[in-house]
């Protein structure tokens, strides 16, 4: 797997990419949108530089304050932003087709399924490696928020990490209380 | 027809009124499933929690799809599905045309710069718990050391070299994850 190359420069965006990627990440990530959010951020923005990660940043702060589930808001926000309204059809159906497919025609041997040996090893493997993904893709972010030097969003990362992580608080209240802070103190060109 | 119309219009309420995602819309979807149109009982509705857990996809897509299909097969499906993500459809698109027309006004933007440090975190939140899962079974702390998975360490330690490299793609590393853990969990016997 090693041979593969991957050029830095943006690669072209298609529809069939669009869809690959979306239905590929949703298929394979068991557990909410804030661990699909981070394996497209991976895809989107530092394999393919689709968009620059500010923007991914904002699209994703947008898809949580809509009603919804943050993954699929996510993913329409980063379709449409990727090819307008064809492009938000594209990647809303690549993310909802996995569940929609394993839950009507899987459903009745899922349990087998799931519980099968080979595919609890092959499950437990890929497991750390979306693990791996997401953590590469959070470190990256924490030390780029740290170099810039401001201590008003190094508070908000640390303070709304604690506040959902260690004291389970629900994500809608940190995300209104970091809006209020950001519409009260972060209006200068500095934070942008 | 008609049992196609209510599926929809079920799910967009649920769709519409799901403010924070995830677990916090389990209340509505019972309210709407459970107690107002009796589609499933309480027993199986506890159910979509568990396959939930095992399957992909946002808890609000998967009760959708269990209770459509229960209801009326794939087209019931494919109806509440549909209803639970067509709020989201129109609000992101508004949301989104005056992120790219007003994105640059003072307020707006000040919310955004808050805003875009608390999605770093709600992301470190979600991989922390992902990595405890992966590697001791368990999402929260404190962890012992003797009990760390150590296949998994060394599956997670050459995931993360080869997406860092940036040789590897992010697609590729997950499939070949998931061959890596068939190959070395087999190899240990387990």
């Amino acid at each position: 797997m090693n041979e593969v190359k991957r050029q830095p420069e943006q690669q072209p965006v298609t529809y069939w990419t669009l869809f690959k990627s979306t239905f590929i990440i949703s298929a394979f990530t068991v557990g909410g949108g804030f661990v699909l959010i981070p394996l497209m951020k991976a895809k989107f923005v530092d394999e393919y530089h689709w968009i620059s990660e500010k923007e991914s940043l904002d699209l994703v702060a947008i898809a949580q304050s809509a009603p919804g589930a943050v993954a699929i808001n996510a993913a329409i926000i980063m379709g449409y932003r990727m090819g307008k309204v064809k492009g938000l059809l594209t990647t809303l159906l690549g993310t909802v087709l996995p569940p929609l497919i394993t839950l009507t025609i899987v459903s009745q041997f899922y349990t087998a399924f799931a519980t099968n040996h080979y595919v609890q090893m092959v499950l437990k493997g890929m497991q750390c490696g979306v693990a791996a993904v997401i953590l590469d893709v959070v470190i990256d972010l924490i030390v780029k928020q740290c170099r810039k030097k401001l201590l008003l969003p190094i508070l908000i990362m640390f303070g709304s990490f604690i506040a959902s992580y260690i004291f389970n608080i629900n994500i809608m209240y940190i995300i209104l209380v970091d809006a209020f802070i950001g519409l009260g103190l972060m209006q200068k060109p500095i934070y942008n | 027809m008609l049992i196609l119309w209510e599926l929809f219009l079920s799910f967009a309420t649920v769709g519409l009124f799901c403010i924070g995602g995830g677990y916090a819309s389990m209340p509505l979807i019972q309210a709407e499933v459970v107690e107002k149109h009796a589609w499933l009982s309480m027993r199986e509705f506890v159910d979509i929690f568990t396959i939930s857990q095992m399957t992909p996809g946002p808890i609000g897509i998967n009760a959708a799809t269990f209770v459509g299909t229960r209801v009326d097969g794939i087209p019931g499906s494919i109806a509440a599905t549909a209803g639970f993500v067509f709020p989201s459809l129109i609000i992101i698109l508004i949301l989104a045309y005056l992120y790219y027309k007003y994105g640059n006004v003072g307020a707006i933007r000040g919310i955004l710069n808050g805003l875009r440090p608390a999605v770093v975190a709600l992301i470190a939140s979600a991989g922390v718990g992902i990595l405890l899962l992966a590697l001791w079974d368990k999402e929260k702390l404190p962890v012992s050391l003797d009990a760390t998975n150590k296949i998994g360490v060394l599956i997670f330690a050459l995931s993360l070299a080869a997406i860092h490299s940036k040789k590897v793609g992010t697609i590729k590393t997950l499939l070949a994850s998931g061959v890596l853990g068939l190959v070395f969990y087999s190899l240990a016997g387990l």
